[in-house]
């Protein structure tokens, strides 16, 4: 009976041979991939205890791991929170968002760049520390931007982002109303849950980034695409050419009251104007009439060189990209021109746009974050600027900023004037095509004009405010001024 | 035979000295685990280390002694790698009934199976004082075999099995809940053994050939053809694959070995094959017995059974893999690691624990150790000298085998999950104590087959082997 004992010991051999090579498949190649699966808790719950590096606005940590005397050894907290909530997300057990999503190999310790900490850690078997994320923010505009959008009446929903032209550095980014990602982060995951559950259902959506994921329509300042189109185009050479006027001006394909558009009593002539006064008095006639003539294609085209139709901000997750559709028919057009119908914007979108005309016509890619740092605070990896797109000739953007500086200082756009400083600007309020919701204000500039330092895009898209009342230059205006101020003292 | 003659010659030592040496270091093993699950997760040594450690070494102490006394050429691997295994596993129960501490579950399993070890090294013991030549057992063929079939049936008795986690292959009398299968693997194995001995000619020397393989003769299948059924049996009405496997698995070893005829393997194998199959097939088309439908899907893509959103029944293998996964070659380290994320780790997931805060490495090394503990029962088979000894060896060795691999196997996803427990390792009293009594009757056989021959002059009271004459046989 031995031959077949021996068979026996070979097969049983096989056996456990077999069991070896699974188990060291498992634990050996295929730990990596499970432990990226999103729904392994190990890997959330170890990053989730970790020492979590910082981040960090100026000098002060905005978001840090403090040592915490629970389960967790450390615990995520936001000192500053409603100011820097969008910005920063949150991080809880069960998701991240903001920069605590998009930077967390960083933070956690994971990414490449900190490999040399991680293997000093590992061999001084210190507990491992994630690096740091410097943003581009500038504490005095977020400041402002947060204090403008608060001192609105109500519970105010809307956002104020703001560029430097030269770099695409983001230096404010608020939204409103805000949430405080501290209860996000909390160890008490039923009281995360019930939080979660009440900031997500609430009307007055407060979790949502609104200076890079609502979309509205920009209204008049859109006004600033249409007359660069018009400048690129070659048919108008500067802001003294003349374009159509009139205080009215009757839709293509329309017949009828509905179809007409008007000026809100501004004066803007009666058949031709210079383009400065179109832009100066907002002429909804002008601009109208200016989209009709260039076509759909070329509106387009221009929308996009700004960056409509595509997202471009690497740095935080879901940028909605704003909305210019390839088939609006000759009235949507019209409407297009002063931005109405179906074009959208998010407010990063109008900072991008006043931001290019700033920057002599070239968009750069908008970053926030600044440097990565090791725990140590050394500098492992600066952003690089880089432009996105040529939006405009450099001539064609000297047209326009000599346009918007006159808007603020004779025209509608004058609540952003800082006195001693050129400031450019466009006010914008637009209709929300419904009678139960009220128009959108929306403010766009930057300043200083000859040496651009900031640009801001303020949009209000709800406050306690008479209906009436609500004006781009009236309520975002002062907001806009504000944050400009804050950039340049 | 001609194997056995030729060792005739060599005479085995006893070798209890290297034992003693190899189960200190099991007990160290086993107690250092323990300190280490103290130290990673309350951050000190446990206070009751001494009386827990004092415990173990006695009750391994007693079990070496015993088998120094009534076994003195037995296997001296055998033990030590049993007594490492009882110990570690310990270790690891006790590392999760802290973790079910904290979390408020129910906990004291550690305890609980302190105790059954100590009933398992107390039938360990009453094997060997009692049973003093495995031949005895051939007398009870036919008593076992039947009592084995009565215990495979009591979970399907009304009222007194259970069914946990989809299997009924419990019992429940009381407060007190027992897998009847674990203790009736081992009579099986002596049964069939037995069976085997004597019917093996027939069954080997009648049959034809096709096709370069034996096949046997027609009459001669009722037995193999009643086995088939019983293991079909156990899996449609227990709905339990392990078992099922092991069982007629089992019987195909002892049937090879007994006959030298591959043949039945190859029937055998083929029969359970196409059964199992044909079954599957018919339980995913017609949702009769479902159970092992889902098994086999959970098995082929447990990722879309995991997570929100899916009826979330592959839970615990997915979260065994991630375990083992986060543990990787070095583990977490005891404390570490969330084990007792896994339902019943201390159970049939024990070895996700290991290799979550051990790593591959303790994976690696628990594998080995059983791989160790077949090699030396089949060694055991091979020297014996009687074929019915032989064949309850390589059929322990072959239940050992199978059931590490059934279990090991489905934790780690080669083959479907299946409720067996880990030998030694897991908690479970059934388990545990009937594997002891496994290593006992190892024991046993090994320390027989080891046994100077004894010589034809063994009246005249010199058992000095050296100058012994030997009879070829």
């Amino acid at each position: 009976m031995n031959k077949p004992i021996r068979t026996i010991s070979i097969f049983c051999l096989l056996l456990f041979l077999a069991l070896m090579i699974n188990a060291t498949y498992l634990q050996y190649y295929r730990a990596g991939a499970l432990e990226e699966d999103p729904r392994n808790r190990r890997v959330l719950a170890a990053s989730f205890s970790g020492d979590r590096g910082a981040i960090l606005v100026g000098r002060e940590a905005v978001a840090e791991s403090v040592r915490s005397d629970d389960q967790y050894e450390f615990q995520r907290r936001y000192p500053q929170p409603l100011k820097y909530a969008h910005v920063t997300g949150w991080f809880s057990y069960f998701s991240q968002t903001g920069i605590e999503q998009s930077q967390n190999d960083v933070l956690s310790g994971d990414d490449s760049l900190l490999f040399v900490t991680r293997l000093v850690d590992l061999l001084s078997n210190s507990t491992p520390k994630g690096g740091s994320v410097q943003l581009t923010l500038d504490p005095a505009a977020q400041d402002a931007a947060f204090n403008g959008l608060e001192a609105l009446p109500g519970e105010a929903q809307g956002a104020v982002v703001a560029l430097e032209p030269t770099s695409g550095k983001i230096l404010a980014m608020v939204s409103s109303p805000s949430f405080d990602p501290n209860l996000m982060a909390s160890h008490d995951f039923g009281a995360v849950a019930d939080t979660a559950r009440r900031l997500g259902s609430a009307e007055s959506e407060p979790l949502l980034n609104r200076a890079i994921q609502t979309t509205l329509p920009p209204g008049s300042t859109f006004k600033i695409v249409t007359a660069a189109a018009a400048l690129e185009s070659g048919n108008y050479a500067d802001a003294q050419s003349l374009v159509p006027g009139g205080p009215t001006y009757q839709l293509p394909l329309t017949s009828g009251e509905s179809g007409v558009v008007d000026n809100g009593g501004r004066a803007c002539g009666s058949d031709r104007i210079p383009m400065i006064q179109a832009m100066e008095q907002s002429c909804n006639t002008s601009f109208a009439q200016l989209a009709d003539e260039l076509g759909p294609e070329a509106m387009h085209d221009q929308a996009e060189a700004f960056g409509w139709n595509s997202t471009y901000l690497e740095d935080l997750p879901l940028q909605a990209p704003s909305a210019y559709p390839d088939d609006l028919d000759q009235a949507q057009t019209a409407l297009a021109g002063f931005g109405q119908s179906s074009v959208t914007a998010t407010p990063l979108q109008m900072a991008m746009v006043v931001s290019a005309v700033a920057n002599g016509g070239v968009a750069m890619q908008p970053y926030v974050v600044d440097e990565v740092r090791s725990p140590e605070l050394d500098v492992l990896d600066k952003t690089e600027e880089t432009s996105l797109s040529r939006a405009v000739s450099a001539s064609t953007a000297e047209e326009l900023k000599e346009m918007l500086v006159s808007t603020v200082a004779n025209g509608t756009a004058s609540p952003a004037a800082i006195p001693g400083v050129a400031v450019a600007g466009k006010t914008g309020t637009a209709e929300s095509g419904r009678a139960d919701v009220p128009p959108y204000a929306w403010f766009v500039s930057f300043a200083p004009a000859d040496d651009p330092q900031v640009a801001v895009a303020v949009m209000i898209q709800k406050a306690d405010i008479p209906r009436g009342e609500i004006a781009g230059g009236a309520v975002g205006g002062p907001i806009a001024k504000s944050v400009m101020e804050a950039v340049i003292q | 035979m001609s194997q056995t003659s030729s060792l005739l010659g060599f005479v085995h030592r006893q070798r209890r000295g290297a034992e003693l040496f190899l189960l200190i270091l099991a007990l160290a093993v086993g107690v250092g685990a323990y300190a280490a699950v103290g130290l990673g997760v309350e951050g000190e040594i446990p206070a009751d280390i001494i009386g827990y450690g004092g415990w173990l070494a006695a009750l391994i102490i007693a079990a070496h002694l015993v088998v120094r006394v009534t076994a003195p050429y037995a296997d001296p691997v055998l033990l030590p790698v049993v007594a490492a295994l009882n110990g570690l596993g310990l270790a690891v129960i006790h590392r999760l009934d802290l973790a079910y501490e904290a979390a408020d579950r129910a906990a004291g399993f550690a305890q609980k199976q302190l105790t059954w070890m100590t009933l398992g090294v107390a039938l360990f013991v009453a094997t060997l004082v009692f049973l003093r030549d495995h031949r005895a057992l051939q007398r009870f063929t036919y008593t076992l075999g039947l009592t084995a079939i009565v215990l495979l049936l009591l979970p399907m008795v009304p009222g007194l099995g259970t069914t946990i986690n989809g299997a009924r292959i419990w019992i429940r009398l009381g407060a007190f809940s027992f897998q009847p299968g674990e203790v009736a693997k081992v009579l099986l194995v002596i049964a069939f053994s037995g069976y085997l001995v004597l019917h093996r000619d027939a069954l080997a020397l009648a049959g034809r050939r096709l096709l370069f393989v034996d096949l046997p003769r027609g009459r001669d299948l009722g037995p193999i053809l009643a086995m088939w059924l019983i293991s079909l049996g156990i899996l449609v009405f227990q709905r339990d694959l392990g078992s099922s496997l092991l069982f007629f698995g089992l019987f195909l070893v002892l049937l090879y070995v007994s006959t030298e005829r591959p043949g039945w393997l190859v029937v055998g194998g083929t029969m359970f094959i196409g059964g199992a199959t044909l079954l599957y097939y018919i339980a995913s088309t017609t949702g009769v017995m479902s159970h092992v439908a889902t098994r086999v899907d959970i098995w082929l893509s447990p990722f879309d059974h995991y997570g929100e959103g899916t009826d979330d029944l592959a839970f615990q293998p997915v979260e065994a893999m991630f375990g083992m996964g986060w543990g990787g070659l070095i583990g977490r380290g005891f404390g570490d690691g969330s084990p007792d994320r896994i339902p019943y780790a201390e159970s049939d997931f024990i070895v996700a624990a290991i290799g979550e805060e051990l790593g591959l490495t303790g994976v690696i090394a628990v594998i080995l150790l059983y791989g160790i503990m077949v090699e030396r029962a089949l060694r055991a088979a091979l020297v014996c000298r009687d074929g019915f000894g032989k064949l309850i060896a390589t059929g322990l060795a072959g239940v050992l085998a199978l059931q590490v691999f059934v279990v090991i196997g489905g934790v780690t996803r080669l083959i479907p999950l299946t409720g067996l427990t880990t030998p030694f390792l897991s908690y479970g009293g059934s388990s545990l104590v009937a594997n002891w009594v496994i290593i006992a009757l190892l024991l046993r056989i090994s320390d027989q087959a080891r046994r100077p021959v004894p010589s034809l002059d063994a009246e005249d009271d010199q058992p000095d082997s050296e100058t012994t004459q030997v009879v070829k046989l």
